[in-house]
């Protein structure tokens, strides 16, 4: 038997082996901020569970301003325009944010967490994708805290303890140049056809890239599958693959740009942000939510449980999911995980709705264990399919 | 690399072996130990253990070993070999044939312009050459669409299309390494063949491959290792399609999609050294007999 210990000794070893051979900045553990500083009712930072632990809004901002810095991880800032987002935050609490690696998948959040356990340098929150968000939870990473806003999230999108909750997402949906493609496709089964041939792509590989797994599951919906059983979805890219309308180039901006990926599924948000950026430039891209297979998912916002700068973690959280921060994610195209009730109550931002791609009904999300289930298959079957 | 150990076999270097030379080869060994021993060990002790998420508790387990050696894993492992042997072999022959031709041509300035190319070149890989194919002969590229080559059947998102990108490096960098054992078949060597008699062919069969082989199967090792330890290119190039083992522990190790596949990655990661070993294990023994021929 093997205790953790031993375990946290090698991992130890190869840190100094890396921080020595690599840079000569080694972060030494850090102690955790104490005091009494910012916590009324004897509550510390790290342990506060909502705004009310602390006192007031101005309070915990306070505590998070005399914390003085916030360190975020994975957040590209063309991505569901977080550059704004860290901006607007910066400007208005005076905290200067830290991002780290913005082009990080989730698997290398939860690395950076475990392996930065106590260092003035491990990230403070974490955007993750949803079954990143659970595992985590079930390792007992993040730490429960509840935003003010916290009835407003449907219960579907968070974790009954507030470990995490869903922040933005958006639709799969089919991104095509009307500058090269005559007819644009409107359907995942219209993306069989001929005319399409070499001409559809996803973004990355379903088996690592999130919005590529969210198309075959969409693709899954549509041909007869469902939450539970994804490989209809598999069979589909196998049969495009098959009669040469899919190429495996991972679409990105730069791919749309130069017309090599025409037709590509990905999230709505990402396709109405190239559809923006490349206006003018020679590509006319259009984007249709395929109502063959309407699937939506949305990535979730957690607080590392040992977080340096607790108190701006916990104010970064009510940042998000203020009136505020939820608009700008809406001007980056996502959807806000409040947009249903700021709709209602009005203060959603119209301009920015109104330019989303329109999608009827509202979405539905598989359970832990059906994704699960859906993961292990692809995982097994993507391979045979596509070779 | 040949040559030390020759050498101190031949004895020239016998006489300066004190008790305190390894004290010299401590920088080495500790760079060595530090870079390579350690994580090599982390892996390995990933590779075999299983820690519990909730209580922390680590167990040894062979799951994760049996597990790269199943299914897509397993598939993943077989099309890497695959696909580093062949780029290898065709790469090593048209590398042997290029150097030769270079190497006996009397002209000066298409030697060191044959041999500058193939430095600059067998170090041009990653995304940057994935989209130069992808610019040139992608689905849109430009000599794609002038030539007309995706009605001929052409396509570089494939099997054959990653072998040929991956040929862009592994020739010249086959010329780089075989040239100077070709410079090393003494000229007197063939002359004496021929006074005796011997044609072409049966130089090459009796004097020139044998005294080539331990170079030539050196450049296979190394072009095989280049093609197997690859990665970006092929991600950029073929995503998921291509099943490569370095693309499966790329997916299970940061991805977005999967999780708790961390020490199955370790485990493919310590099949690959395993191959790796396996390789060199054929090579070390053939190199050794032969290398003296080439000093």
């Amino acid at each position: 038997m093997l205790r953790s210990s031993a375990r946290r000794g090698a991992a130890v070893l190869l840190s100094a082996a890396v921080l020595t051979t690599l840079s000569a900045c080694g972060a030494a553990p850090d102690q955790k901020s104490g005091g009494a500083d910012g916590a009324k009712n004897g509550v510390q930072p790290g342990a506060a569970t909502s705004v009310a632990d602390f006192g007031s809004m101005e309070a915990l901002a306070a505590a998070a301003q005399k914390e003085g810095e916030l360190n975020v991880i994975a957040l590209p800032p063309d991505w569901a325009n977080y550059g704004e987002i860290i901006k607007a935050f910066e400007a208005k609490y005076k905290i200067k944010v830290n991002s780290e690696n913005p082009d990080a998948s989730s698997a290398d959040e939860i690395a950076a967490v475990k392996s930065r356990q106590g260092q003035k340098r491990a990230p403070d929150v974490l955007d993750l994708g949803i079954a990143f968000a659970r595992s985590g939870a079930a390792e007992n990473l993040f730490a429960p805290y509840k935003v003010t806003a916290w009835d407003k999230i449907p219960v579907t999108q968070k974790d009954a303890d507030a470990r995490w909750y869903n922040d933005y997402g958006g639709y799969v949906s089919i991104g095509c140049d009307a500058a090269r493609i005559p007819t644009c496709p409107k359907t995942f089964a219209d993306l069989l056809k001929p005319e399409y041939k070499g001409k559809v792509a996803l973004n990355g590989n379903p088996t690592k890239s999130g919005s590529a797994f969210g198309g075959v599951y969409a693709a899954a919906l549509a041909n007869k599958g469902s939450f539970a059983d994804i490989q209809p979805g598999i069979d589909f890219f196998g049969q495009l693959k098959k009669n040469g309308n899919f190429i495996p180039v991972e679409s990105t901006p730069a791919t749309v740009e130069k017309g090599e990926t025409p037709i590509s599924i990905d999230w709505d948000y990402l396709n109405a942000g190239y559809a923006q950026q490349f206006k003018g430039k020679g590509v006319d891209w259009k984007v249709t939510v395929p109502a063959d297979g309407v699937f939506a998912q949305y990535y979730s916002q957690a607080i590392n449980k040992d977080a340096p700068h607790p108190a701006a973690a916990r104010l970064w959280m009510e940042f998000l999911y203020s009136g505020e921060g939820q608009n700008l994610w809406l001007k980056g195209y996502a959807r806000p995980v409040l947009l249903p009730a700021m709709t209602e109550d009005g203060t959603a931002d119209k301009d920015a709705v109104a330019k989303l791609p329109q999608v009827q009904g509202t979405p539905a999300f598989p359970v832990s264990a059906e994704l699960d289930r859906a993961k292990a298959t692809l995982a097994e079957k993507w391979d045979k399919a596509l070779s | 690399m040949p040559t030390s150990d020759s050498r101190a076999a031949g004895g020239t270097r016998r006489r300066r072996r004190g008790p305190r030379t390894w004290l010299a080869a401590l920088p080495l060994l500790v760079f060595t130990g530090l870079c390579f021993g350690i994580p090599l060990g982390a892996m390995a002790f990933g590779a075999v253990t299983r820690t519990d998420p909730a209580g922390g508790a680590t167990r040894l387990t062979g799951e994760h070993l049996a597990r790269s050696l199943q299914g897509p894993y397993l598939g993943s492992l077989i099309g890497s070999v695959q696909l580093s042997a062949l780029t290898a072999l065709v790469g090593g022959v048209l590398g042997v044939v290029i150097a030769q031709a270079v190497v006996t041509s009397r002209s000066k300035g298409l030697r060191s312009a044959a041999l500058t190319a193939s430095g600059v070149l067998a170090n041009f890989g990653g995304v940057p050459l994935a989209f130069a194919f992808i610019a040139t002969v992608g689905i849109s590229g430009v000599v794609t669409q002038l030539a007309d080559l995706a009605d001929l059947g052409w396509n570089l998102y494939s099997f054959t299309g990653l072998t040929v990108v991956y040929l862009y490096f592994l020739i010249p960098l086959m010329v780089l390494v075989i040239a100077p054992a070709l410079d090393g078949l003494r000229p007197q060597w063939r002359e004496a063949a021929q006074s005796s008699g011997a044609t072409g062919w049966q130089f090459w069969r009796h004097v020139g491959l044998p005294v080539l082989a331990p170079s030539l199967l050196g450049g296979f090792v190394l072009l095989f290792g280049t093609a197997f330890a690859a990665h970006a290119t092929a991600a950029a190039l073929v995503g998921g399609s291509v099943p490569l083992v370095t693309l499966k522990i790329a997916d299970a190790l940061s991805g977005n999609v999967l999780t708790g596949q961390e020490n199955v990655a370790l485990a493919l990661g310590l099949d690959m050294i395993l191959i790796a070993g396996l390789v060199m294990a054929v090579y070390l023994p053939l190199q050794r007999r032969s290398a003296r021929w080439l000093r």
